[in-house]
C-alpha cells in the first residue's frame, strides 16, 4: 500500500504534523481576535462601554450556563453539527502555507478548501435538524437556500487562481503571483470569493439562518458549550477563508521588509478585520431572494472572469 | 503499516455506514450514514494516489446529501421524511436480490483470470485513469454532456406546473413578471 499523498515538487516544505498544534494556535487566536473586533464594533454601534473583552465575558456566561434540551432531538447529529464548524475550519487551515512552511503539502489543495467548505452545509443544516424545533430546522433551510446561491459562484471564483497558477497546489498558487497579485487582475473572482466566505462562516449578509426574526434560527436551542463551540467555528471558518484568501489571491508571504512567515498572518488580520467590519455595512440577503441573484448575477460574472483569466494565461504561454 | 490499517480502517467505515443507512429510522440520519460512507471512500480513494478523484469524491457527495435534505422537503407531501420511519421495504425480494448480487459479484472476483501486473504505475496516475476512461471516447462524452443538459433542461420545463404565460401575461409584456416567489434581480 502506497502512502497518500506523497509530496509534490512544490516550492514550498512540509513541516512536521507536530507544527498542527501552533496552526491550530494560530487560528485559534486569529478567531479570538476576530471576535474581539465584533465585540468592539458592537460596543461603538450600541454606544456602550468598550466592547473588546465582549467575548471573554460570553465565553464565561456560556461554561457556566445550563444546557437545554429538547423532545425527542437527534442529540448525535445535532452535536456533530454544532462542532464540526471549528473542526473543518481546522481542516481549512491545513493546505494554508505560512511562508514557505505548509502542514499538509496536498498536490489538489484548492479542491480540499472547496470540500471542506461545502461541509458547511451539512453541518448547518445538522445543527438546525439535530435541535427537533421548528424555528431551528427553519433556519437550516434557510441556509442552504443561501448555500445554493452562493457555493457554484465561489467554486468558479476558486477556478480562476487555479488556471493562472495551472495548479491547484495552493503553494503554487501563491507562487504564480511573483509580481502581480491575482487580486489585481482578477477582481471579480476575489469579491465573489470573499462573499463565499462570509456565506459559509453564517455572517453578516448571510446571517438570516440565524436570525433574530427566527428566534435565532439553526442556533435557537443551543446554549452552553454548545453555543460557544458554534459561535467559535463560525469566527474561526471567518479567519480560515481570509488566511486562504492570502496564498490564492494576495502573494502569500510577498512583501516588503518582513519575511514571508510573518506577511501571511498581516494580511489575514487585514482581510479579516475588513471581514468582521462588514457585518455591520451590509444588509441581509433574504434567502429567497439572493438564489437568482447568485445563479443571474455573481454566477455569470464569475465564469466571465474565468474566460479572461484562461485566455490571458492561454496568451502568456 | 499504518496506512495500511487507515485503508482498511475506512473500508470498514464505509460498510458500516452504508449498513446504516437501512438500519436507522430517520432520514436525516440515513442521509448523513450515507455521506459518512462515501467519504470514507474518498479517503480511501486518497490512498490510492487518485488525491483530485477522493477530494471530488467528498466534495460532491457532502453537497449532495445536503441537497438531499432540501429534495426531503420539496416533493415529500406532509413531510414524512421528517419523522422516524422505517429506511426499509419489500423486505424478502430485497433480501433476494441483495444475497444474489453478492454471490454473483463474489463469484466473479473469485474466477476471473485477474492479469498479472504489466510495467509500473504512470507517475500520474489521475491522468492515467482520466486518458483510460475517457481518452478514445472523447468525442462520445463531448456529445452526450448536452444532450443530458438538455434532457435535464426539458424534463424541469415539462414537470413545471407555470408557464412563461403565467409569468408574463398571454402577450408575453408583463413587467414584472407574476411569480409566486419573486426573484432577487427583478425579472
Amino acid at each position: 500500500m502506497a502512502d497518500p499523498m506523497p509530496m509534490t515538487d512544490s516550492p514550498i516544505t512540509t513541516v512536521a504534523p507536530g507544527w498542527a498544534i501552533a496552526a491550530l494556535a494560530m487560528l485559534g487566536v486569529l478567531a479570538v481576535a476576530a471576535a474581539m473586533l465584533d465585540g468592539a464594533l458592537a460596543a461603538r454601534a450600541g454606544g456602550g462601554a468598550s466592547g473588546v473583552t465582549r467575548p471573554f465575558g460570553e465565553a464565561a456566561r456560556l461554561m457556566r450556563q445550563r444546557r437545554r434540551t429538547t423532545v425527542e432531538a437527534d442529540r448525535l447529529l445535532w452535536r456533530m453539527g454544532g462542532a464540526g464548524l471549528l473542526v473543518v475550519a481546522a481542516l481549512m487551515v491545513t493546505v494554508v502555507p505560512l511562508g514557505e512552511w505548509t502542514i499538509f503539502d496536498l498536490d489538489v489543495g484548492v479542491m480540499w478548501f472547496n470540500a471542506m467548505d461545502v461541509m458547511v452545509w451539512a453541518l448547518v443544516w445538522l445543527t438546525g435538524w439535530g435541535a427537533n424545533s421548528a424555528h431551528s430546522l427553519v433556519g437550516g433551510y434557510r441556509f442552504l437556500a443561501h448555500g445554493l446561491g452562493y457555493e457554484l459562484p465561489l467554486m468558479f471564483a476558486l477556478v480562476a487562481p487555479a488556471i493562472a497558477a495551472e495548479s491547484l497546489n495552493v503553494g503554487k498558487v501563491a507562487a504564480a503571483q511573483d509580481g502581480l497579485w491575482f487580486v489585481v487582475w482578477m477582481p471579480v473572482a476575489f469579491v465573489v470569493y470573499l462573499l463565499g466566505v462570509a456565506a459559509f462562516s453564517v455572517w453578516g449578509p448571510f446571517a438570516p439562518a440565524l436570525g433574530a426574526d427566527i428566534a435565532g434560527g439553526a442556533r435557537a436551542e443551543l446554549s452552553g458549550v454548545d453555543r460557544l463551540v458554534f459561535e467559535a467555528g463560525r469566527y474561526a471558518l471567518l479567519a480560515a477563508g481570509a488566511a486562504f484568501a492570502v496564498p490564492m489571491f494576495l502573494g502569500g508571504g510577498a512583501g516588503p521588509l518582513l519575511p514571508d512567515w510573518a506577511w501571511v498572518p498581516v494580511k489575514t488580520v487585514a482581510l479579516l478585520a475588513v471581514l468582521v467590519w462588514l457585518r455591520r455595512r451590509l444588509p441581509a440577503f433574504r434567502p429567497d431572494k439572493f438564489m437568482e441573484v447568485g445563479w443571474m448575477l455573481l454566477l455569470p460574472a464569475v465564469l466571465l472572469q474565468d474566460l479572461v483569466v484562461a485566455v490571458i494565461a492561454v496568451w502568456r504561454s | 503499516m499504518i496506512s495500511d490499517i487507515a485503508f482498511w480502517g475506512f473500508g470498514l467505515v464505509a460498510l458500516l455506514g452504508g449498513a446504516a443507512v437501512f438500519y436507522v429510522n430517520s432520514m436525516a440520519r440515513a442521509t448523513y450514514a450515507l455521506a459518512l460512507s462515501f467519504v470514507a471512500v474518498g479517503l480511501q480513494v486518497l490512498f490510492l494516489q487518485q488525491n483530485y478523484v477522493g477530494v471530488v469524491t467528498i466534495l460532491m457527495m457532502v453537497m449532495e446529501m445536503a441537497i438531499m435534505a432540501v429534495y426531503m422537503v420539496m416533493f415529500m407531501g406532509m413531510n414524512p421524511a421528517l419523522m422516524p420511519m422505517s429506511m426499509v421495504h419489500g423486505n424478502r425480494t430485497a433480501i433476494a436480490v441483495a444475497l444474489t448480487t453478492f454471490l454473483g459479484l463474489a463469484a466473479g472476483i473469485l474466477m476471473v483470470d485477474w492479469p498479472a501486473r504489466l510495467g509500473g504505475p504512470s507517475s500520474d496516475v489521475t491522468m492515467a485513469l482520466g486518458e483510460s476512461l475517457m481518452g478514445p471516447k472523447m468525442l462520445v462524452m463531448a456529445v452526450i454532456s448536452p444532450v443530458m443538459v438538455a434532457t435535464i433542461v426539458a424534463g424541469v420545463v415539462l414537470a413545471a406546473h407555470r408557464t412563461r404565460y403565467d409569468r408574463l401575461g398571454d402577450d408575453l409584456k408583463q413587467r414584472p413578471a407574476d411569480d409566486p416567489q419573486p426573484g432577487g434581480v427583478g425579472r
